[in-house]
């Protein structure tokens, strides 16, 4: 069931937009925000909300790939392997925080603190290698200085 | 090539150097959202439209087409200019605005840096432009990963709106514009127009059939335009400076400047703005600084991860999009991805490749089931499982992919620099498959860039 924190949130979003599917993906994000990622009831949860069925929300969720439809870790870490930081060094930050963290791509680690994902270009070419955790673009990333990056993510 | 002596950067010149975000205030000392105020005293949408036409602005995005004329397919019969028609018509409602902000070209960073600098000049573009078409609302389609430019855009909306440059009748004129920001939550489709328009209403980003187009039938069915962030941040200064100013900024025959990006193994990575037409020799060596000690240049991507492979022999060829046509390729973004000579051109294309096959929408089946066809042939020739039918078979797709057969252009995307790779790189390709492996094998393993083959994503 929504929290009424979650309901007021997403109607605020629903105000946005001229039919309340519209604000399918807000309200998708918003309970995403609230629980981590969506679960089979979060996405019955915004069915309801949006007077949508549980299989139209779910292909809705199922593409984004920002909807996390299985579940993360406390920080999730979203690495460009898109074409220029491929050719500037992608593969050794890869190799990097898979040795550090002892996970792929798509695992989470035993601690629940960091999930891998590989991630299309975030758009900061000109300082490639680079990743996000959670919201923070991280620029011109070396494998030594990865240490100091995630010791920032409790 | 000669120096021309007018080099303006109106997109530019006002970001702040010390990297802050030009603030309302600063925005309107330079000179700001004076072009508003005379086209809402002094001209109507259409002469907005005639200017913009006059000026031979082409869309920014990757595409190019004609702006001025894109706008002069939107019906300006009044039913779309005011919050809605009231005659209760199944098509009752507004036009509509998106400005096109979710820059998710591979190589690509030039809308991000006109967001997180000059926000206004992005609001004051897009209110002209929703008063040219006659649209009352307007969204910008934001991707996700910029978190700074969505809190430099929203506070600048904030700051319009106390203004009353947005909102109900705007400076007095009587013209109505609400501004909403979409952050969209992933996905490389949303780029594509009906993509865009299909998130933009809260479903998949699948393509939608054309006909009808955007500009009658676009988002909840009504007259839509999607333009590019960087092609409406240069209507304000059409509207200020007048079409033969921004025709003569040019060194093409297209109007205006372009923002050129190099990104790769250069010494200065980065972006500049420069008259649209300056040759990739400029962009590459004066301004990026050239390839790192040691490197030669073995190819760029001209405009991104979905253009053509030109090569060295096409330094001096103008970055317009006629002439990068010409030579076989898009200017496309014009943000370039140089590849070195220590670079395995396959390992690159395996990494192209499978950004596309992950982020195709699935609508269509050329795309769908060939771009991981694709990806997994070019990932068994990178690790030595290669045979020779394979460049047959790949050569297959770039056929099977091409336009015409799927309902969008990212698979005609993704398959332009394999087919430009196969021809430009065919020796690489054919060396892989004859010594059953990567010849750059231990380059690699010594300086540790790229990636090999095998790796799972």
């Amino acid at each position: 069931m929504l929290s009424d924190t979650e309901r007021s949130e997403i109607e605020d979003e629903v105000a946005q937009y001229p039919t309340p599917r519209g604000a399918c993906i807000e309200a998708l994000k918003v309970v995403q925000r609230h629980r981590r990622w969506l679960s089979d009831e979060a996405v019955h949860d915004v069915a309801e909300a949006l007077a949508m069925t549980p299989d139209e929300v779910d292909g809705v969720a199922t593409f984004y790939n920002l909807l996390f439809r299985q579940p993360v870790g406390r920080h999730v870490i979203l690495l460009c392997d898109s074409v220029s930081c491929w050719i500037v060094g992608y593969r050794r930050i890869y190799e990097a925080l898979r040795e550090r963290l002892g996970i792929d791509f798509g695992e989470t680690t035993d601690d629940d603190r960091f999930t891998l994902l590989p991630m299309a270009c975030l758009g900061a070419c000109d300082h490639a290698p680079v990743l996000m955790i959670d919201e923070d673009t991280h620029r011109d990333v070396t494998p030594d200085g990865l240490e100091t990056i995630l010791e920032r993510y409790e | 090539m000669t120096q021309r002596p007018l080099t303006e950067r109106p997109l530019t010149e006002r970001i702040p150097a010390d990297g802050t975000p030009l603030d309302l205030a600063g925005y309107r000392e330079a000179g700001g959202y004076e072009a508003l105020r005379t086209a809402l005293a002094d001209l109507s949408p259409q002469d907005v439209q005639q200017k913009v036409k006059d000026s031979k602005l082409r869309g920014r995005g990757g595409a190019g087409f004609p702006t001025g004329m894109k706008w002069s397919f939107v019906p300006m019969d009044g039913s779309g200019s005011g919050s809605g028609s009231d005659d209760g018509s199944a098509s009752a409602g507004p036009k509509y605005l998106v400005a096109n902000a979710d820059e998710m070209e591979p190589g690509t960073f030039k809308d991000r840096l006109l967001m997180e600098g000059d926000p206004h000049q992005l609001l004051e573009g897009m209110i002209l432009a929703a008063y040219a078409i006659g649209a009352s609302q307007a969204y910008v389609f934001l991707r996700w990963a910029y978190r700074e430019a969505e809190q430099i855009l929203r506070r600048a909306i904030a700051e319009a709106e106390e203004a009353g440059l947005l909102g109900e009748n705007i400076l007095g004129s009587g013209f109505d514009l609400d501004l909403h920001v979409h952050v969209s939550a992933g996905r490389y489709m949303c780029g594509e127009e009906t993509g865009l328009l299909n998130a933009l209403e809260g479903r998949r980003a699948t393509p939608r059939a054309k006909p009808p187009y955007p500009q009658v039938s676009g988002l909840w069915g009504r007259p839509t335009i999607v333009q590019n962030v960087e092609t409406l941040c240069n209507v304000p200064h059409i509207v200020a400076r007048g079409p033969e100013w921004f025709k003569a900024i040019s060194n093409s025959t297209d109007g205006g400047t372009k923002i050129y990006g190099v990104s790769g193994k250069v010494r200065r990575p980065g972006a500049w703005e420069l008259p649209l037409g300056t040759s990739a020799r400029e962009v590459i060596e004066e301004h990026a600084g050239g390839l790192k000690d040691g490197l030669e240049l073995r190819g760029f991507l001209p405009g991104g991860a979905s253009t053509d492979f030109l090569t060295s022999e096409h330094l001096d060829v103008p970055m317009d999009f006629d002439s990068v046509s010409k030579v076989g390729s898009r200017l496309g973004t014009g943000t370039m991805i140089v590849v070195d000579s220590a670079c395995c051109p396959v390992s690159v294309m395996v990494g192209l490749e499978r950004f596309f096959a992950r982020e195709s929408c699935g609508w269509c089946t050329p795309c769908r089931d060939g771009l991981p066809w694709v990806e997994k042939t070019l990932m068994a020739i990178e690790a030595g499982f290669g045979r020779k039918e394979d460049l047959e078979h790949l050569e297959m797709h770039t056929r099977l992919l091409g336009p015409g057969h799927t309902f969008c252009a990212l698979a005609p995307g993704a398959i332009a620099p394999l087919g430009s790779a196969l021809e430009v790189f065919r020796e690489e390709f054919e060396r892989h498959i004859e010594q059953g492996g990567c010849p750059y094998e231990s380059a690699r393993a010594r300086t540790g860039s790229q990636a090999g083959g095998g790796v799972p994503a």
